[in-house]
């Protein structure tokens, strides 16, 4: 084990599966000559030159769907949508194109395609760079989608979405590129899509969370702890395939329930995890599944409202303090 | 040289001197905002146009305060150009309750309706379609309005500056394309992503006439753009203006700049500063005394807005919750109600933060 930052694992993790496999290559804005926005595709081009390491003009939808065709005719591209925000300039070659072209086509095809997306809420960036998208790509059959909440995760699952042959969302917060944290010295660790991991065991409420909400959500359980309270914390790691079983196993240990996100409540990955709790496990459930995620409005400018409008740590050890006290 | 020419004089001189006005006045509001950002008052991304201050002037000089336009993450001298206010600019950077957005939107998102500007964009290219529904608006009601959409080299590379460029043209709709191409966007030089040297060939594509202009003299902006506006209020359809300028500061206000040399920077603004050409331009019509007092009345207007900004609260918590529907903030509307349940709940949790957070780059 070293202890590396976010970016540095996602830098290995690039680096090892460019020199594992030719066929792997990456694109994206002011990302060769200049590194990358987070200084996250730093000293590639140096390694495997500017034809597998490409910068490229504003043209998402072109990028994405030129990725697509690349994956088609035996390419691994990776391409960096500089936000997570602006996926939505390339809906139609994602969702149209790359989700469905497998299953449409009487699996004649893969689309080992990865979008490195960097989302999430940072200091003032406003409504159009800080969205937390996963739950329209989790709604999307065709696409897998992860989301790491550290270091380990960063490294682990970008190696394993290259890998995959399913076009591939890789959610990487904007505010974890430069968390440290513990990464294998294997240069063959993957973390393995669809399987959640168990961050802290506990026996009185589970807190389901994944993405930069595992660090909240461990911080809410140190709180806990100082009120007498064992909370445990699931990092779901991959939003889709949802690791269901995991989620199972928590309700039936904990019979106590937290979901949280960064990403709108409503409509969100929590709703379906609720609604899968409430569905399989009821009879295990001591309390109804509370359910937390950023209110039903855009990201605001002004830092005041932004702080107000998404879970932190006081939020969910609050609730996880309610749930087991009975007083929702 | 310009200097060699006559002084012009009349409506002329009264122009140019209007035009002079517009760019030191966005001078001084972008090095102030320079300024207050770096010292930590401004929270967020901020885009300098410094050296691009004759597009913005010299385009807005031919609008009425009911024509529209569409600006770009780049947007204050634009903004400034169309009639804003500059307290109202300064108090939205500084995420005040008075900002014209409410504190909602910042340097990258700021709009001013009263005055037909419809938004700077967070996303590239995001302007493009706004322009092109504000003219087939103004067909479908039978004005006489133009809108104008301001963008970048960058942006002509997605895919809505050709769709909308193709859809202006075959309806025939009052929209003028105003291109500032500044050689770069973000880190990348325009030459490394297109193949052509004048983007104004794209328009031909589309059967837009189009125009290239010295876009460091404000002069030459301004006539352009009038003969655009004219075509277009008299029903004869869009056009496409190309700007050549440079952007003599960083991309954001923090970028390193790796990709160019200072020199480059320094010799561009020595031959090419659009207000020292316009000086030089006005000659004899304008005397030294007249050029101080109009930079020392841009100075006193900045500092007037930064004074009513630094007095102005910041939003109330409350206001995150409310503002996206219509209705929304009236009890008994379901979307009053929801969000008044989301206030509730998140309200106690909600930090007392500082207004000046600074922003982590880009
Ligand atoms: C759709 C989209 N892609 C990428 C970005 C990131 N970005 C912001 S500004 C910019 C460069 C824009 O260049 P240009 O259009 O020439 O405008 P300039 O910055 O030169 O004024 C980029 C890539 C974005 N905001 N939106
Ligand atoms: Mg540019």
């Amino acid at each position: 084990m070293r202890t590396i930052s976010f970016t540095e694992a996602t830098l290995e993790a690039m680096q090892e599966e460019m020199r594992r496999d030719a066929t792997v290559f990456l694109m994206g804005e002011d990302i060769a000559k200049q590194g990358g926005i987070f200084g996250q595709f730093k000293g590639l081009p140096q390694e495997f030159g500017l034809e597998r390491v490409r910068d490229t003009p504003i043209s998402e939808a072109a990028l994405v769907g030129a990725g697509v065709g690349a994956a088609l005719t035996g390419c691994r591209p990776v391409v960096d949508m500089h936000f997570a925000d602006f996926i939505t300039c390339a809906m139609d070659e994602l969702v149209n194109q790359a989700a469905k072209l497998r299953y449409m086509f009487g699996e004649q095809c893969v689309v080992p395609m990865t979008l490195r997306a960097p989302d999430g809420i940072t200091k003032s960036a406003g409504s159009q760079h800080s969205q937390a998208l996963e739950g329209w790509f989790m709604h999307t059959p065709g696409l897998e989608v992860v989301v790491p909440a550290d270091a380990e995760d960063a490294k682990g699952l970008l190696k394993a979405a290259i890998r995959s042959d399913n076009p591939t969302l890789y959610f990487e917060h904007k505010m974890l590129f430069p968390r440290k944290g513990p990464v294998p010295d294997d240069d063959d660790f993957v973390v393995p899509i669809g399987k959640a991991k168990t961050m802290r065991d506990g026996s009185d409420v589970a807190i389901v969370t994944y993405g930069i909400t595992v660090g909240r959500a461990i911080e809410a359980a140190a709180l806990l702890e100082a009120d007498g309270i064992d909370a445990m914390v699931i990092n779901l790691r991959t939003v889709w395939p949802l690791d269901y079983g995991a989620i199972a196993d928590a309700v039936a240990r904990t019979h106590r329930v937290v979901v949280a996100h960064e990403a709108v409540r409503v409509g969100g990955v929590g709703a379906e995890i609720a609604a899968f709790i409430g569905e399989k496990c009821f009879d295990e459930l001591d309390a109804p599944v509370v359910r937390l995620g950023a209110a039903h409005v855009p990201v605001p400018f002004a830092p005041v409202l932004q702080e107000a409008m998404y879970p932190k740590a006081p939020m969910i050890a609050d609730a996880a303090r309610r749930l087991v006290r009975k007083t929702l | 040289m310009a200097k060699t020419l006559a002084a012009p004089a009349g409506a002329r001189r009264d122009l140019g001197i209007a035009l002079l006005r517009m760019m030191i006045r966005i001078r001084v509001l972008e090095e102030g905002i320079e300024k207050h950002f770096l010292g930590g008052e401004i929270p967020g991304f901020a885009h300098l146009s410094i050296g691009q201050e004759a597009v913005a002037a010299g385009t807005c000089a031919n609008l009425r305060r009911d024509d529209a336009i569409a600006s770009t993450h780049r947007g204050h001298g634009h903004t400034l150009a169309k009639g804003t206010s500059m307290r109202g600019m300064v108090a939205e950077l500084f995420a005040r309750a008075t900002g014209i957005c409410k504190g909602k939107g910042g340097s990258m998102h700021i709009a001013d309706f009263s005055v037909g500007m419809l938004g700077a964009n967070g996303v590239v290219g995001g302007g493009f379609g706004l322009v092109a529904g504000a003219a087939l608006s103004a067909v479908q009601r039978k004005t006489d309005q133009v809108a104008v959409c301001f963008f970048g080299d960058g942006a002509t590379n997605r895919g809505p500056f050709h769709e909308n460029l193709n859809l202006c043209a075959v309806w025939n709709l009052p929209a003028i394309f105003v291109l500032e191409n500044n050689r770069y966007a973000s880190t990348t030089s325009t030459a490394e992503t297109m193949k052509i040297e004048n983007v104004a060939m794209r328009a031909a594509g589309y059967g837009m006439p189009s125009a290239i202009v010295d876009g460091f003299d404000g002069f030459a902006v301004y006539d352009a753009v009038g003969d655009a506006v004219e075509r277009a209020r008299s029903g004869g359809g869009p056009t496409f203006v190309e700007c050549k300028t440079y952007r003599a500061r960083g991309h954001y206000i923090g970028d390193p700049e790796r990709y160019r040399q200072k020199t480059e920077v320094a010799d561009v603004m020595t031959a090419s500063d659009p207000i020292v050409r316009m000086q030089a331009l006005l000659g004899e019509a304008l005397s030294l005394g007249e050029f101080e007092r109009v930079w020392a009345e841009a100075r006193e207007e900045f500092a007037d807005a930064v004074a009513f900004a630094r007095s102005s609260p910041a939003p109330e918590k409350d206001e995150a919750f409310f503002g996206a529907y219509t209705g929304d903030r009236e009890p008994g509307n379901p979307v009053h109600d929801f969000e008044a349940r989301e206030r509730d709940e998140f309200l106690p949790f909600a930090p007392n933060v500082g207004t000046g957070s600074q922003g982590s780059g880009h």
